[in-house]
């Protein structure tokens, strides 16, 4: 028995979040505020994700956090601790297993499936803030499906630098309605959002939920001249060869010497298991590939 | 007040609302899905998914609407007793609850305002059962089309066109609920457009 109410908020709270949700479902793309709860964590570190992680936990759920694709970094770690304490349920580092994941900035590279949950951290949920900084103004554009100052950003962009620079955090539109900020997710993950898992948006310090039901349209915006193009770096991954995934760049020595490797770490530890190889797969294995 | 009205509740709440919850979450976010909500007991004519949606969903902040048989003196103590929902009228209710006929028209409900869209009622409409039955359904949740049972069409449809603003449905019947989101898009059964065509 913990000495925690089950996942940490008290039940009123966990049914202002759950109506913010359903609303957020009903409405796809829709930001819902909500009255955001003070964590014991600081905002910028997943109050948002949290709570709604906390609203939908049932006892049965086996959660997954991951952080950029990590399971072993800070943020993630802490989170799954945070949980583990608070509402005594499983947790795991594999994608299939999970039925309840929350995430810093990533899709896992497995499709997710029906029965799972996806739960984003989201530091600003306004995709027009940068461009309009009054709340008011940016309800208004919503509500009149004004979204002619997003285009103008994505010309400038082409028009400066020759391409549409924006690499995370692009802009998607939401069953031909809403404008929404898929949270900084690199652009590669964006054709990912069309699943068959719930995706849930929580932002704390924003104070704003919102969501994609399974089986959504979501559009990355774009002009016909200039396609939306989901690049990754042109690279295989050094650790499991990988040449479908994302990667993180990574800096090895003084010299200018890098590599890359899967930013899915779970997915990248399945597929060495699996016996896939890299460039710099320990020394052992590469011995044994050359035999 | 009844003794009646001092029972029903979860019995283990944070756990039991958990579970209801995730009924409902699922329900709304793939329409034509049926799924077990169960826990709590009100008085009847109220069945055991809608005793446990209220029970999940609703505090005294948000004002409820009770229609026809469903609002009784039995009920509204129960309600009072283990939620503590104000009773209000349709023009400022968050939630609903009664039959289909009970709680027409639909049109007295709030849709919200075009910047926000979230300030609707949700009705929960009691149903004999529940069947995959019906109506096909496309739409946000649905992978190609989905069917339910639905007590009409037509209010349906002009509740969807009326998208991003309208109101969302829980239909419950014993202990199974299924959700229907104002982003559905509903076509009448073959028979029904058949007939229409003729």
């Amino acid at each position: 028995m913990s000495d925690y109410n089950f996942a940490y908020l008290d039940e009123q709270t966990k049914r202002m979040i759950r109506r913010a949700i359903l609303k957020g479902i009903a409405v796809p793309g829709y930001q819902v505020p909500f009255a955001s709860r003070e964590m014991p964590m600081p905002y910028g570190w997943g109050t948002g994700g949290v709570q709604v992680s906390a609203a939908c936990l049932c006892p049965e759920d086996t959660l997954k956090v991951i952080d950029q694709g990590a399971d072993d970094t800070t943020n993630a770690v802490s989170i799954r601790k945070f949980f583990e304490k608070t509402a005594e349920i499983a947790v795991t580092e594999k994608t299939r297993e999970a039925t309840v994941i929350q995430t810093r900035h990533r899709i896992p590279e497995e499709p997710l499936t029906e029965g799972q949950i996806l739960v984003y951290q989201v530091p600003i949920p306004e995709p027009l803030r940068f461009l309009e900084p009054r709340e008011t103004e940016t309800r208004k554009m919503h509500a009149l499906e004004e979204y002619g100052l997003m285009h103008v950003k994505l010309y400038e962009d082409i028009a400066k630098h020759g391409h549409i620079a924006t690499s995370y955090a692009y802009p998607v539109k939401v069953e031909d309605r809403y404008v929404m900020d898929p949270s900084p997710i690199p652009k590669f993950d964006n054709p990912k959002m069309d699943m068959a898992a719930i995706q849930l948006f929580g932002a704390g310090r924003e104070q704003r939920i919102y969501a994609v039901p399974p089986y959504t349209k979501v559009v990355s915006l774009d002009f016909e001249d200039h396609p939306f193009d989901p690049s990754k770096a042109n690279h295989p991954c050094d650790l499991c060869g990988a040449e479908h995934t994302y990667l993180d760049e990574v800096i090895i020595d003084d010299e200018g010497g890098r590599m890359f490797v899967c930013s899915d770490t779970d997915y990248c530890a399945e597929r060495q298991a699996e016996g896939h190889r890299g460039r710099l797969s320990p020394s052992e294995n590469i011995e044994k590939a050359a035999e | 007040m009844q003794e009646q009205s001092l029972i029903g509740a979860f019995e283990a709440p944070p756990q039991d609302a958990a579970r209801a919850f995730r009924a409902a979450l699922e329900a709304l976010a793939r329409p034509g899905t049926i799924h077990e909500i169960k826990g709590g007991q009100a008085p009847a004519p109220v069945s055991e998914a809608a005793a446990s949606l209220l029970l999940t969903l609703c505090d005294p902040e948000t004002p409820l609407c009770l229609m026809g048989r469903h609002d009784t003196p039995e009920i509204r103590d129960w309600i009072a007793f283990q939620i503590g929902a104000p009773i209000v009228g349709p023009e400022s209710a968050m939630f609903a609850l009664g039959t289909w006929t009970a709680l027409q028209p639909i049109t007295n409900f709030l849709i919200g305002t075009p910047e926000y869209p979230d300030r609707s009622t949700t009705l929960i409409v009691e149903m004999e059962a529940l069947s995959q039955d019906g109506a096909t359904l496309a739409g946000p949740g649905i992978k190609e089309t989905a069917t339910l049972a639905l007590p009409d069409i037509e209010p349906f449809q002009m509740n969807h066109a009326l998208f991003p603003l309208g109101v969302d449905f829980y239909f419950t019947a014993g202990t199974q609920i299924a959700g229907l989101p104002r982003s559905t898009r509903i076509s009448g059964t073959q028979v029904l457009e058949a007939t229409e065509a003729n």
